[in-house]
């Protein structure tokens, strides 16, 4: 195998530094996204202020008047010479989902164009294992990669109404758990009972970057009882060794 | 305790402190002050920490009314500020007796100004912040109308005064290109840097349009979403530049061109719609350069020059500081 590419080093103005390594959604390109992500963060510099990390390039946001571009630079030039290619994740997290009635209210039509029945894109959907490539858009939102290729609908010719709250949505070959309700170009999937983000819970994020994530499914009647525990500040999802 | 109760408040009126920081790879935007110098000053006339909480007021303006004795100080765009009618001048440190009213409103220029409180506002931060984040409802809500923000005032002892600052340059904003200038013909980079914009109307804390020709990415519009500095300029779909400022999202899915440099990015800010704005590329180092004097002249010692009073009681005259005011600079 050859060895990767070295990343792309990009200005985003003079206090941020994007080290790219692709420009396409590919596991093995977020693999050291996170890669690098942790080893910085194991060996913070003076001056790095915050690490974001993205499907495809890690954004570090620094001080230059602490840390100079060259020195960020030849740091994370020494980290990713003894960088492993994937890292292990640090944890996985099973949250319960309900895939029925409203609660996946897309489902019908996903099957329909993946020409699978209901029950086949569901086993597909919870019988995966996910990463969390990243988060954005909302506080919490968390975008994921691992999603069967069976299921690669593209978005919606356009926007739907906002969501409710913990729905699981897909769309472009990704899957994304949304914490509120806005607006979205992507198919509602089902719905869990978890809170991504509590703001009252430490840590206030479930799963951080590079995690695992799978999903177990509960009928209607389990969900409702989880997601009253949850909404009374319970965590509902628990923790399994990554693979 | 003291209050500050609020008689009228414009849209956007809300809390900012230094920003909500250690989120962004969660999603959560950073917030904090569109003019951070400014909202910097404002603490450091009072000897606040430079990141501490304040009001930043908008183009919709704010009136406050002081319940118990409460000393705040104004800085930011040239606005017009008043305490019970009369006119104080737009940086400045005042006193307001028990029921005496603040009023800010626009002025001859800027957009937004920074009212800092000598002593604390009571409030709770989220996520260890007290910045306001509207659309993600973090933070203390938008200041409004009949509202009372509870407060521990501080007596500093301080005159009223005046704190002149010199009027902000007109100069170009300067700009780091990329980081995917590479997504643009030299024709289109070329038109970037030579065109003058004018900020759009439909500017506000996340982002400020900028109307002129439109930029035409030649590699298309949709990149994998990436990360989002403060100042990135971002070229969506219908070509129209927009230029992502503290509320901005943390992440997005459109080609940047060019990001404004940190010194210059309050300065853009304070800038209406309707405002021309012309952009100028410099280099790495001219950047680290620029943010390198900013930090000197956030440092370097205020002048503040006590208001001249109309009318004197003799306890005044008795006990009037007749020195005047060189507040040191911060240790």
């Amino acid at each position: 195998m050859t060895p990767p590419a070295a990343p792309k080093y990009l200005d985003a103005g003079e206090g941020a530094l994007v080290v790219e390594f692709g420009r396409e959604v590919d596991p093995a390109v977020n693999a050291r996204v996170m890669a690098l992500d942790a080893a910085l963060a194991a060996e913070a510099p003076a001056g790095l202020v915050e690490l974001v990390p993205t499907y495809r390039s890690l954004m570090v946001h620094y001080d230059p008047l602490v840390l100079p571009r060259a020195a960020l630079i030849a740091r994370i030039a020494r980290l990713m010479d003894g960088l492993r290619a994937a890292t292990k994740p640090r944890a996985r997290w099973v949250l319960p989902v309900c895939y029925d009635g409203d609660c996946g209210e897309d489902v019908a039509a996903i099957a329909e164009w993946a020409k699978l029945t209901p029950e086949q894109v569901i086993a597909l959907h919870s019988g995966a294992i996910y990463r969390v490539y990243m988060y954005g858009f909302a506080p919490g939102w968390c975008y994921l990669g691992g999603l069967p290729k069976e299921l690669g609908i593209s978005r919606r010719a356009a926007p739907r109404p906002p969501i409710p709250p913990n729905t699981i949505i897909i769309a472009g070959g990704l899957s994304l758990v949304a914490t509120n309700s806005m607006p979205t170009g992507w198919w509602l999937i089902g719905r869990t009972a978890e809170r991504m983000m509590r703001l009252d819970r430490d840590p206030a994020f479930l799963a951080e970057p590079g995690d695992e994530l799978r999903f177990a499914r509960v009928d209607r009647a389990t969900f409702d009882r989880l997601d009253a525990r949850a909404a009374a500040g319970v965590t509902v999802s628990y923790r399994e060794p990554a693979s | 305790m003291s209050a500050l109760r609020v008689v009228a408040a414009g849209p956007g009126v809300a809390f900012q402190d230094g920003g909500r920081h250690g989120w962004l790879r969660f999603g959560v935007t950073g917030a904090g002050p569109m003019d951070r110098a400014a909202h910097a000053l404002a603490n450091r006339i009072l000897g606040n920490a430079p990141g501490a909480a304040a009001i930043e007021v908008s183009l919709g303006g704010v009136e406050l009314e002081a319940q118990g004795v409460v000393t705040l100080a104004v800085a930011g765009g040239d606005f017009a500020v008043t305490r019970d009618g009369r006119a104080l001048p737009a940086q400045c440190i005042v006193t307001l007796a028990h029921g005496q009213r603040l009023r800010i409103r626009p002025g001859a220029s800027g957009a937004w100004c920074y009212v800092a409180l000598a002593g604390e506002f009571l409030l709770t931060p989220v996520l260890g912040s007290l910045s306001a984040h509207t659309r993600s409802h973090l933070g203390p809500p938008a200041l409004a109308a009949g509202q009372e923000i509870a407060v521990t005032a501080y007596d500093l002892g301080a005159d009223d005064s005046r704190l002149d600052v010199d009027a902000p340059a007109d100069a170009a904003i300067r700009v780091l290109m990329g980081p995917q200038d590479d997504y643009f013909s030299p024709e289109q980079i070329a038109l970037f840097q030579d065109s003058e914009w004018r900020v759009g109307g439909r500017s506000d804390r996340m982002a400020y349009t900028l109307e002129g020709p439109l930029l035409v990415p030649a590699h298309g519009f949709n990149i994998v979403s990436d990360g989002v500095a403060e100042g990135a300029i971002q070229v969506p779909g219908e070509g129209k530049p927009i230029v992502l400022m503290a509320d901005r999202q943390p992440t997005g899915g459109y080609p940047k061109i060019a990001n404004v440099i940190a010194a210059d990015l309050g300065r853009l800010a304070q800038k209406r719609p309707g405002e021309s704005v012309r952009f100028r590329a410099v280099t790495h180092d001219e950047a680290v350069a620029a943010r390198r004097d900013a930090a000197a002249r956030a440092a370097a010692s205020l002048t503040l020059t006590p208001l001249l009073k109309t009318h004197f009681s003799s306890e005044e005259l008795l006990g009037v500081n007749l020195v005047g005011g060189v507040v040191a600079g911060e240790d």
